[in-house]
């Protein structure tokens, strides 16, 4: 009987619109009404220099992508020879793509990257979830002080934090394994995720979660059957973002890797470098392959993507 | 059915050893990997502590230290300007694109994505990138200047002491300004047509709108800019590190100093000094934001 209460109500039941997840993740486009259609008859030329100023930025914008792109689709001897900006080219090749990846150690550290990234970011959302729920739905004392303890942390600088925590991993014996960055990435943005969380939390309609109690559901039910399935958008929001953070971060794995075998794909990019010194072909390749998650991410989730922006801009 | 409920919340039932699990495993962990080390890094900036034997008392010697180290001088001061530099021309043209593209605009989506792209990017990446670009040698910004130039013009960039840092902050701020945009395009959305109308309406023009209606009720998403803006600013590490090759020199900042004095150098203590010194330029900032955050937090 409760069973089925709980699980009928998150379907039934549209995420809380109000939030600032949900409004946030809109894709982002003009809409100002009948001021702009008046002042567009007024002032083409003015437009006309708006679409030249913009197109012109955007282009820009794109120069360094591009010119990377063309240099790692090129030879090396192509380069040297006619130099790495003659047009056209004189070669394509992905052959520094697939050097990249086989010679450079590159499907290594895609795999040390996943291996470590993916089990933070479920044990993160756990945790961060829990929490969340407890102070969204729960009056206790200190909660407060809880509250503060994560918001605070959110906003303290990782280089505070870097010489004990490589110490303690060290202490721990999971210094130079992918333990210790699973256990740095999960926990330092739990003030980030809770805050994020209890926001979203905050505005589920108390009588759904009421109704679940009174019918007999446990606080784990309720949290487990209806706060998380309800909380989907903020989560997809905070993978989202979580997983291009954490994929990009470069300073936890110098940090507390040492040894190449598990080096994550920022630290191996490092390594790129010295190993190909001058070979800027295969350099832009392997900093292409690196960018390549984060960008199908940006093309594919990007409502997600610029939606956690707006929710982490207070971080 | 209050009364179930409420007794639901009393002595050691099943619920409320849930809820305190829930509470108390993720403190544990957040105590152990976050707090933790905060103070450990205040307790060990007093001490001098090679990261490896125990760390022995050694009072204020480390911040008088730092109080006469040049590099640390350099280290804040290149800082500072990195932080001038976000407040100047991220913000002022990540607004300026945000107002652009807020009107009804083809192709609005292609601007933004294109300029808001570097944000998914790793810093890593963004680094190699600028050094294939600002090659002194082969580099697509040399060539063309030795093209327009006549070979005359040839500035070493990342290889000049004088232009490393203002060559890694080109690399930072067109990271920055695709961020900046994003914000202020939201609030820009959140605000009501009507207001602006209005405005119109009596006569205000373009600029005087934008001055006196927009600007003003933009006002929570500056504060935002602003205080991500000194975060970031603060927190600069990757970029510098990657691209003079872990070597700063003039381009040193706080956390690549803090980094090689500790983890290099075997100067934990020192390095400690630093952090707390980064830490507490950041801790005004925090305060600020937290006490603003518990307001809002007192009115739901």
């Amino acid at each position: 009987m409760a069973r089925d209460t709980i699980s009928a109500a998150p379907g039934g039941i549209a995420a809380p619109a109000s939030q600032p997840t949900t409004t946030a993740s809109q894709p982002v486009t003009g809409a100002v009404t009948g001021v702009t259609t008046r002042r567009r008859k007024r002032a083409s030329i003015g437009r006309i220099a708006l679409y030249t100023i913009l197109t012109i930025t955007a282009l820009v914008w794109l120069i360094p992508l591009v010119t990377s792109l063309y240099t790692a689709i090129r030879t090396f001897g192509d380069t040297t020879q006619y130099g790495p900006w003659s047009f056209p080219p004189h070669s394509f090749t992905l052959a520094n793509f697939s050097q990249a990846w086989v010679q450079g150690d590159f499907s290594q550290y895609f795999l040390n990257t996943f291996l470590v990234v993916i089990p933070s970011i479920v044990l993160m959302l756990l945790g961060s979830s829990m929490t969340a729920y407890v102070l969204a739905r729960h009056e206790f004392r200190g909660r407060k002080f809880l509250y503060v303890t994560y918001v605070a942390g959110m906003l303290l600088p990782y280089q505070v934090l870097i010489i004990p925590v490589y110490w303690l991993s060290n202490q721990l014996n999971i210094y130079n394994t992918p333990l210790a960055l699973i256990a740095i990435f999960t926990t330092f943005e739990f003030g980030f995720c809770t805050f994020v969380l209890y926001g979203f939390m905050r505005g589920i309609p108390k009588e759904l979660t009421d109704a679940a109690f009174v019918d007999g559901a446990s606080a784990f039910q309720v949290w487990w059957r209806i706060i998380l399935p309800l909380c989907m958008p903020a989560l997809a929001t905070l993978a989202t973002l979580e997983f291009t953070w954490k994929w990009n971060d470069y300073l936890w794995p110098i940090t507390l890797i040492s040894d190449s075998r598990w080096f994550t794909v920022t630290a191996g990019l490092g390594q790129l470098q010295g190993e190909f010194v001058n070979n800027w072909n295969e350099i832009t390749a392997g900093a292409l392959l690196v960018a390549i998650p984060t960008l199908i991410i940006y093309v594919a989730l990007q409502r997600y993507f610029i939606g956690g922006l707006l929710v982490g801009s207070n971080k | 059915m209050q009364p179930a409920r409420r007794s639901r919340k009393r002595g050691w039932s099943l619920d409320r050893i849930t809820l305190i699990l829930f509470v108390a495993v993720p403190l544990f962990f957040y105590m152990i990997w976050v707090w933790g080390p905060t103070a450990a890094t205040i307790a060990l900036s007093f001490t001098h502590f090679d990261g490896i034997t125990s760390p022995t008392f050694n009072g204020l010697t480390n911040y008088v230290r730092l109080a006469q180290d040049p590099q640390f001088h350099q280290a804040l001061f290149n800082n500072l300007i990195w932080l001038f530099a976000f407040l100047t021309l991220p913000l002022a043209g990540g607004l300026a694109l945000a107002v652009a593209l807020d009107r009804k605009i083809r192709f609005s989506r292609f601007y933004q994505s294109a300029i808001y792209l570097p944000m998914v990017l790793a810093l890593p990446v963004i680094a190699l990138m600028f050094q294939w670009f600002f090659l002194p040698s082969d580099g697509l910004v040399n060539t063309i200047l030795h093209a327009l130039s006549n070979n005359r013009l040839s500035p070493g960039w990342l290889a000049d002491p004088h232009l490393a840092l203002s060559t890694i902050l080109i690399a930072a701020i067109w990271r920055q300004v695709g961020y900046v945009m994003i914000l202020y395009l939201a609030g820009l959305k959140g605000i009501d047509p009507a207001m602006r109308e209005a405005a119109y309406i009596d006569g205000a023009g373009e600029w005087k709108l934008f001055r006196n209606v927009t600007f003003p009720l933009l006002r929570p998403v500056t504060i935002i800019v602003l205080v991500i803006s000194v975060i970031e600013a603060l927190r600069a590490f990757d970029l510098v590190w990657v691209m003079t090759g872990q070597e700063p020199g003039y381009a040193e900042v706080l956390a690549t100093l803090m980094y090689r004095e500790a983890i290099h150098n075997y100067e934990a203590g020192y390095g400690s000094a630093v952090a707390v010194a980064l830490f507490l330029i950041s801790l005004g900032f925090i305060i600020t934001y937290l006490i603003r955050q518990l307001r809002t937090e007192e009115e739901l």
